[in-house]
């Protein structure tokens, strides 16, 4: 009654931009798909199902817009599944594909995300006044700074650790030719300098605002025996809680650990700072990374900061996290989960390019979504599970 | 893989206006009252949680977030959400069971269909770029596709009214039904036209709703329930979105789903059929080879109550009923989702020997 | 009122939904697009050899981009149609008309539009009609007003088909409106807000205070239980300081957001801390609610405009820790 063993065959994206305009929503989903499939050398008769992601259908106007997209998935004719859990929605949808295959339902799965913030305003969808509901007026970085206020308050780190996190995550994007922000030269000096938007977050501790998609081939043990370096799903989880409820962490999510203890468990970790060579884990504000450090297991309570103060978290270091510059330097909302997801994937498989960590054998993926309350996760490697 | 099988279902009242919210957690704290009740199970018990809903149904973003209020979701608990009717959730369900994640799972969907106005919200399904921004709505893309089979001689509008007739005739025996019991056949042609060639009668009501499942492995299901009743085949697929390329007298999809379910010709007690108008069950009994053996839609169906995004799952809940009852060995469940029968699932259950 | 007391129905309001969304188009859209702006309709030949009208971006059949575009007719047959005897907001008129599938000439898919025709009587399956061009054509599908039954002569023209710069932008608004309500637990709690109270209900289970009250407990999933009236002071837990302006702000910054936890309550709430300089606010920081005048008081917390610092001594971190 165990589940059957599932593999990344290959992974596609687009060249994420503020605003793509070169293309409708089909064609941005198609740059994806098309690479995913060149990549995992598959052809639309090798695909039996899609399963496809992104955020609130409000971002693009389109009820259900899987239901357009039906002819520009190659889906016609096949299962075509829609998953949407908020900001940990691109890793869901791989997770849901990764199902399809581990199931026995099917031999090779299509996972699509992506999101074409440019169509409308993500803030705009996001504030639409709701009656009864009181505006306090905060913005988009409101909700956090709060909990990441708390977080420093907590752990005692050091100011500068936010801004060193953009630094490396910016530098690392710089070497992503998919990558929204291309900033090969940004300095502590100026990140420190740009303006505090959300007291304590600053301009360049944010994430940007893409148009972007990403596309994963899954397969089963026979559709990867035909790939000559697979990236083996060793496990994969997801939890939720409340929003808010009386006591809630929101610094450090029970979901959070749940999931992580879940993920290391089902992949026989038992020390993943030691155990997992690379990391790409959805980090919107960059205290997110000490703050997700901590929740994943990788540093003990209130140690995270320690990490990335040490450069452990640079590439090069003892655990590279968001080498392919993360969501601070791309951010298509539907897809930036399953980017995380991919790039892990890439890492194992070799085929991560200029940054690729080296000797990298197993991976993490990670993304949230809603008030830090919905995550999905997987652990990805070079070897196949036992 | 581990066999699954659907040991409860409930739903809420079928009503034309509720007052609750639009986030569901009124009608579903009740429903799952009621699955706690009938297996024994907790909200603490359940392996993996899954729902279907709309935002466009309630006007805003993340609009699914606030229902799981209703289940109590602390401690926290392995959950998903499709944007699609809670069939789609129910598949996903469907599947940590099969691959032996879980043994136990909940699959849920609802909707306040009476917030908005529904036919005109569902014209943002169509092709954003050439179709919807004339806003043909829902009920209109209904009838120019029940003009097709009419002109083709494939269903005449008494064939049509005797859906009608039937399925809320059905209905009186349904507690939860909107709309219960029919005026006769040469009753319902003598009314004027509502959307020319489709009557009132043709066209399922709007509904608020909502509708949960719970799913067991095979191993566990007679913990819960003494006739469990066994998935024995699933599946779904979809077809162009392209109104014009497409047949929309005939449902390949529908059909492409029941042989992937293992239909087969196979011999059905009941089916519960997914058909929002009047002429779309006269589609999917053609496309599912149907004939008048099987009783349809013995809960009066879609025609008699049509919660958005809990329909489809309520069908699957209603067929499965049937064996939980003990009154039907075998049981047949469709879903659709789109425009104009776009997209269809099919579920095909047996009693457990 | 007592805050036991049930209200008659709960609140309710509509939620607006209003957006001029832009769509870029891309290759297959544009050429239509911009065909529509020139007085054209074309068509994309996909890999069965049907030419489909609008044109499909991608192969139905082969999932391959489709970019062989053939001209076809602005005239055509109904296939199907129906009647629209009450028009709805968007629509292409404000009053009857018929929506039609229509074969143009040239055309292997027909094409959905509205026929401009005084009755369901003057409607038929495999009537000729023709496209009415508006006079200021955008490249949208606006671009073709409606249909209209053809009589045989030759189109009127109502401008010169030209040239125009290709369109790879469309606009498209989309307004809803969706009838939002408040839960019972919520409309007994904007009822009290608008008499001046704060309150909250206990969960039966956990014995946790929430305000607002929510219809189920988050970490209990059963109804609320009893009524709780609340002090309008309480404790900063976290806060951040707001110094972005953005669209719709209401107040100049810098100011303050910050979670205020109520005395007796178990979970805060965001709000405003005004009253003293943004630097001076605190976690743990003691304040009051400042209400707006009594005249303005409505259901809503915005009665109260603002939090602002009692002057009291902080409270200790061990108290407020867990609600962070």
């Amino acid at each position: 009654m165990t589940k059957q063993r599932a593999a990344v065959l290959g992974t596609g994206q687009t060249h994420h931009k503020a605003k793509r305009l070169d293309v409708s929503m089909a064609g941005l989903c198609r740059e994806a798909i098309d690479r995913a499939m060149l990549d995992a050398q598959v052809d639309w008769k090798d695909i039996d199902a899609v399963v496809i992601g992104k955020a609130p259908d409000l971002f693009e106007g389109v009820m259900m817009p899987e239901l357009y997209l039906a002819d520009a998935l190659g889906a016609v004719g096949k299962p075509l599944l829609r998953v949407h859990t908020a900001g940990s929605v691109g890793g869901a949808t791989a997770i849901v594909a990764s199902s399809l295959v581990q199931a026995g339902v099917h031999e090779r799965v299509l996972a699509v995300a992506w999101e074409k913030q440019s169509e409308s305003n993500a803030m705009w969808a996001l504030s639409i006044p709701v009656p009864f509901n009181m505006p306090v007026g905060a913005g988009a970085g409101g909700y956090f700074a709060p909990h990441v206020r708390s977080y420093i308050r907590r752990s005692g780190a050091p100011q500068h650790i936010g801004s060193l996190v953009a630094v490396k995550d910016r530098r690392n994007g710089a070497k992503n030719p998919f990558a929204h922000l291309h900033q090969p030269d940004i300095t502590l000096e100026q990140v420190q300098a740009s303006q505090m938007l959300w007291d304590p977050i600053r301009y360049d501790e944010t994430c940007p605002s893409s148009d972007g998609a990403a596309a994963i081939v899954i397969g089963s043990e026979n559709a990867a025996a035909a790939c000559s370096n697979p990236g083996w799903i060793h496990a994969t989880a997801m939890r939720s809680e409340p929003t808010t409820f009386a006591g809630r962490d929101q610094v450090n999510p029970q979901a959070g650990r749940d999931a992580a203890a879940s993920l290391w468990k089902q992949a026989g970790i038992t020390d993943p700072l030691e155990q997992i060579d690379a990391a790409e884990i959805y980090v919107p504000f960059s205290w997110f990374e000490p703050m997700w450090l901590e929740n994943l297991g990788f540093a003990a309570e209130g140690e995270g900061w320690k990490l990335t103060e040490a450069g452990e978290t640079e590439i090069g270091g003892k655990l590279p996290v968001n080498a392919s510059g993360g969501v601070l330097s791309s951010n298509p909302i539907g897809a930036s989960g399953m980017l995380r997801f991919l790039e892990a994937a890439r890492q194992v498989m070799g085929r991560a390019d200029e940054h690729q960590v080296d000797g990298a054998r197993t991976a993490m993926g990670h993304a949230y979504g809603g008030g830090s309350q919905f995550y999905s996760m997987w652990v990805v490697g070079a070897a196949k599970p036992e | 893989m581990a066999d699954v099988a659907v040991v409860a279902f409930a739903q809420a009242p079928q009503e034309r206006h509720s007052s609750g919210t639009t986030n569901g957690v009124e009608a579903l704290v009740p429903v799952f009252e009621q699955l706690y009740a009938s297996t024994g199970l907790t909200n603490r018990d359940i392996g993996f949680w899954c729902s279907g809903s709309s935002d466009y149904l309630s006007g805003r973003a993340f609009s699914f977030i606030s229902a799981l209020d209703a289940i109590g979701t602390f401690p926290p608990i392995a959950e998903s959400h499709v944007e699609a009717d809670g069939a789609w959730a129910l598949y996903e369900a469907w599947l940590k069971v099969k691959m032996g994640e879980v043994d136990t799972a909940l699959a849920y969907g609802f909707g306040k269909s009476s917030a908005g106005l529904l036919r005109r919200t569902l014209a943002l399904q169509l092709d954003p770029y050439t179709v919807a921004p004339l806003w043909p709505d829902s009920i209109s893309i209904a009838g120019l596709q029940a003009r097709l089979g009419l002109d083709a001689g494939l269903w005449t509008e008494r064939d049509m009214a005797e859906v009608a007739v039937r399925s809320r005739r059905n209905a009186e025996t349904n507690p939860n039904a909107q709309l219960q019991g029919s005026k006769d056949v040469d009753e319902l042609l003598a009314e004027p036209y509502f959307a020319d060639p489709l009557r009132k009668h043709d066209c399922a009501p709007v509904t608020d709703g909502a509708a949960a499942i719970v799913l067991a492995s095979v191993e566990r299901a007679r913990e819960f329930t003494e006739n469990p009743a066994v998935i024995t085949g699933i599946a779904h697929r979809i077809e162009s979105s392209h109104l014009g390329g497409r047949d929309l007298t005939s449902s390949p999809s529908t059909s492409a789903a029941g042989a992937a379910a293992g239909l087969d010709g196979a011999r059905f007690d009941v089916a519960e059929l997914h058909a929002p108008f009047s002429h779309q069950e006269l589609i999917l009994r053609s496309a599912l080879g149907l004939d008048g053996a099987v009783r349809i839609n013995p809960s009066g169906g879609p025609l008699a109550g049509n919660p958005m995004f809990a329909g489809g799952l309520t069908r699957i809940g209603e067929a499965a009923n049937r064996i939980l009852s003990g009154e039907a060995g075998r049981a047949l469940a469709h879903a659709t989702s789109g425009p104009a029968l776009q997209q269809n699932l099919v579920c095909v259950m047996e009693a457990a020997r | 009122m007592t805050a036991t007391q049930s209200p008659s129905t709960p609140l309710s309001a509509p939620i607006e939904l209003s957006f001029d969304y832009t769509r870029s188009l891309g290759p297959t859209l544009s050429a239509f697009m911009t065909g529509l702006a020139e007085r054209r309709i074309v068509g994309a030949r996909a890999s069965d050899g049907r030419v489909f009208v609008p044109p499909a971006e991608f192969d139905p059949v082969t999932a391959q981009p489709l970019t062989d575009m053939v001209d076809v007719a602005d005239e055509g047959s109904v296939v199907s149609w129906t009647w629209v005897p009450e028009a709805l907001p968007g629509q292409p008129f404000d009053r009857p008309f018929a929506w039609a599938l229509i074969l143009l000439d040239g055309a292997d898919t027909p094409l959905l539009h509205a026929v401009d025709v005084p009755s369901a009587d003057a409607m038929s399956t495999g009537m000729r009609v023709r496209a009415r061009w508006t006079d200021s054509r955008v490249g949208n599908m606006n671009d073709i007003a409606c249909f209209v039954p053809a009589d045989g002569t030759a189109a009127p023209s109502t401008a010169t088909p030209g040239r125009v710069e290709p369109v790879e932008m469309i606009t498209t608004p989309v307004q809803l409106t969706v009838q939002h309500s408040a839960s019972i637990e919520e409309t007994n709690y904007l009822k009290a807000l608008e008499q001046g109270r704060l309150v909250g209900q206990r969960c039966p289970v956990c014995e946790k205070v929430y305000i607002p009250p929510r219809s189920a407990c988050p970490t209990d999933g059963v109804p609320p239980g009893e009524y709780v009236d609340l002090p309008d002071r309480g404790v900063v837990t976290t806060f951040c300081i707001v110094n972005v302006p953005f669209l719709g702000q209401k107040i100049k910054p810098p100011y303050v957001a910050a979670y205020v936890l109520l005395d007796g309550a178990d979970i805060p709430f965001l709000h405003l801390i005004l009253g003293c300089e943004a630097a001076e606010v605190r976690m743990g920081m003691r304040v009051e609610a400042a209400w707006r005048p009594r005249e303005e008081w409505g259901p809503t917390l915005q009665n109260i405009e603002y939090f602002r610092p009692t002057g009291e001594p902080d409270a200790d971190y061990d108290s407020y820790k867990e609600h962070l």
